[in-house]
């Protein structure tokens, strides 16, 4: 069909226009394809039901008690296709989900989690400003995950990293390597990674992110990083003879 | 692909009704029996459970089978790396108990983690790493059992994806071909917790320190009982089966008081990325909603988890809410530490108990554990490591042989060599 919906800013005061929140305004067909994007993975169609406007899905929702934040205006968007208000909720509002998955109470079947994590992957593969802001900080968490394949260290618990989780934390930090070597399990006595990952392991999880295009996805919101990761993985799979 | 934008999903799905009919896919009825049904038509490898196995019931009553021994240990990458007594604590337990496993190092990360909180990944990368892993345990005929909650619910929406899109499928195909490894899923997702679950009376039989005095809230985590619900562990005698009975059934086994609070069903606030980059949530919603909720309505001596995320938010947030005088100050251990614990476990070599910031000790002299004497016998230890005697420590440190005391009857953890795949 064609779309001749013109933007709702334009007649609705109470309405968030991009200007407003801080990002900038793109034309209703940029808005359509990012649409297009997220109705087109292949989970959309098991995410999605409908709507019974109950209200249960936000009464689960811890982000709902804590941020300006609706699991039911999600849902509700997507089953209208309102464009512009997804779009909106696309740089506003899907970086403060928790993820818990409490929303899936849902009486309808619906899974707003779920189609947060879809919004949340056409938002980096597009590079969308909420997404680069969002992951401000974050890096060093991709660098982590996709270099080593375990996400959280022993060496992350640095003295100043967690102030807020008590002086605890930097005992932890002041005796790491003692600790770690005071650990039963032979795996467990790395302070780089969670655990010791064999090298053949880890050019297998490159092999991954290269032919899935998950590497490619770090360009869109962060270039430097992904050149780093890049040029590692790109050395270690033609050490190997690998053509990724 | 063209999609029509504009008519919502409800109108479409009436117009094209016979095509596309209305169907409830959160929870596959059965999704070990199509598995199942995907290894007969060749579409994938099944790995079978082998061995003696316990049957417990699951939600909606399908019988959820769970192998005892010989199990390839799924770890998860924020108990080793922030709180590694979780998980020395469950190889412990499988020792004591006699059960063999492996620890690999062939194993990475689900990743979850990382996509719940980053969205940088995709479903095909997901699924792949996943498969990956499976395939890797395929390969050493050691079953999987996954030590995360992130993880397990994870894995358990990668198989209803893989089960459900068959394009998904040929594309994971693919890249495991060019990894050597076929596409395999096992049998039954299992998560540590269904595990301990299961050997409660096995644990409870081998118990040496009374918890009847005890007073315990559970945390329910979410990504164990909310994603793909219907594959949770639910027990009729436990909470009438309205609430997962995993981690109360184990507490109530060994004799402990489980008192219930109102915001049970709450997440801790964990949030993925909210931990990590925003924790002012997380720690209010730790503290506001449940922590403290717990403490008033409860009086707990100790909250018992059974996942990464909870274990760590519940923890880590109680000090800055202190500092602001909020009702916080309670201990946190997982299923695995408190069940450790309750089978003599030492609280510092084994249950690692100083990698935690909530206050335990209170919780430590309640169960008649000299906290004090236990410190400083794993303050020799560590002399031991920095004047070189030893490198490393191991499982007969942490039975305390070297203190003249009897050594614990111990399984075995293989190491295997994985045949070369690329």
């Amino acid at each position: 069909m064609t779309v001749t919906a013109p933007p709702q800013a334009e007649t609705d005061p109470h309405y968030k226009v991009g200007d407003v929140a801080g990002y900038t305004e793109v034309s209703y067909d940029a808005k359509v394809k990012l649409f297009e994007q997220v109705k087109g993975d292949l989970r959309f169609g098991d995410y999605l039901y409908g709507c019974y406007e109950c209200g249960i899905c936000v009464g689960a929702c811890p982000s709902a008690k804590f941020y300006d934040f609706s699991p039911r205006r999600i849902a509700q968007a997507a089953v209208r296709e309102d464009v512009e208000l997804i779009y909106q909720q696309m740089q506003e509002d899907i970086w403060e989900c928790s993820q818990c998955f409490s929303c899936l109470r849902c009486p309808r079947g619906n899974n707003p989690g779920g189609i947060i994590t879809i919004m949340r992957e056409v938002a980096v593969r597009n590079g969308l400003a909420s997404a680069k802001e969002a992951l401000v900080g974050y890096s060093r968490i991709i660098y982590k995950i996709m270099s080593t394949g375990t996400q959280v260290s022993p060496d992350m618990l640095g003295r100043d990293a967690f102030p807020d989780w008590g002086p605890e934390t930097a005992d932890v930090a002041d005796n790491l390597d003692l600790w770690r070597r005071a650990l039963p399990p032979e795996t467990m006595h790395t302070t780089s990674t969670g655990w010791s990952v064999a090298d053949r392991t880890l050019v297998e999880l490159y092999l991954i992110w290269f032919e899935t295009g998950a590497l490619d996805m770090i360009a869109q919101v962060d270039p430097s990083l992904h050149s780093i990761l890049q040029e590692l993985m790109e050395d270690r799979l033609e050490e190997e003879g690998i053509e990724p | 692909m063209t999609i029509p934008i504009g008519v919502p999903v409800d109108a479409r799905r009436l117009l094209n009704a016979t095509a596309e009919p209305v169907v409830d896919r959160r929870s596959l009825e059965d999704p070990r029996a199509e598995v199942l049904e995907l290894e007969r038509q060749g579409e994938l490898i099944v790995q079978k459970i082998d061995g003696e196995a316990i049957s417990v019931a699951t939600r909606y009553g399908r019988e959820k089978r769970i192998q005892k021994a010989h199990l390839w240990h799924h770890k998860s990458c924020g108990q080793c790396g922030h709180i590694p007594g979780y998980s020395t604590s469950i190889f412990w337990i499988m020792r004591k108990l006699g059960y063999d496993y492996h620890d690999p190092h062939d194993q990475t990360s689900c990743t979850a983690w990382n996509y719940y909180a980053s969205a940088t990944s995709n479903t095909a990368a997901q699924a792949a790493v996943a498969v990956r892993n499976f395939a890797a345990a395929y390969e050493t005929g050691y079953f999987p059992l996954i030590h995360c909650g992130t993880s397990y619910g994870h894995y358990k929406e990668v198989r209803e994806q893989l089960i459900r899109h068959p394009e998904l499928r040929a594309q994971v195909r693919a890249i495991m071909t060019k990894l050597g490894k076929p596409l395999v899923l096992p049998e039954e997702i299992v998560h540590y917790s269904e595990w301990v679950h299961a050997l409660r009376h096995e644990i409870a039989a081998k118990q040496v320190r009374d918890v009847s005095g005890i007073v315990v809230t559970v945390h329910p985590a979410c990504h164990y009982h909310k994603i793909v619900s219907g594959d949770a562990i639910y027990d009729p005698d436990i909470y009438g089966g309205q609430r997962t009975a995993v981690v109360t059934g184990l507490a109530e086994a060994l004799g402990a008081e489980v008192r219930s609070y109102s915001t049970w069903f709450d997440c801790c606030g964990f949030g993925f990325r909210h931990i990590l980059v925003q924790r002012d949530f997380t720690r209010s919603f730790a503290t506001l909603r449940k922590i403290e909720v717990m403490k008033e309505e409860a009086s707990p001596d100790v909250v018992l988890t059974h996942d990464t995320g909870c274990v760590t938010t519940l923890d880590k947030s109680q000090f800055a809410a202190r500092a602001h005088g909020h009702n916080a100050g309670l201990a946190v251990l997982s299923d695995a530490q408190f069940a450790a614990l309750a089978m003599g476990a030492h609280p510092y070599r084994v249950c690692q108990l100083h990698w935690h910031s909530a206050d335990y000790r209170p919780l430590l002299e309640k169960m008649g554990i000299d906290w004090e004497k236990a410190w400083a016998e794993f303050q020799s230890d560590l002399r031991r490591l920095e004047s070189g005697e030893k490198r490393y420590l191991d499982w007969d440190d942490a039975d305390g042989v070297h203190d003249g005391e009897r050594p614990a009857a111990r399984g075995t953890d293989t190491t295997i060599e994985v045949r070369d795949a690329l």
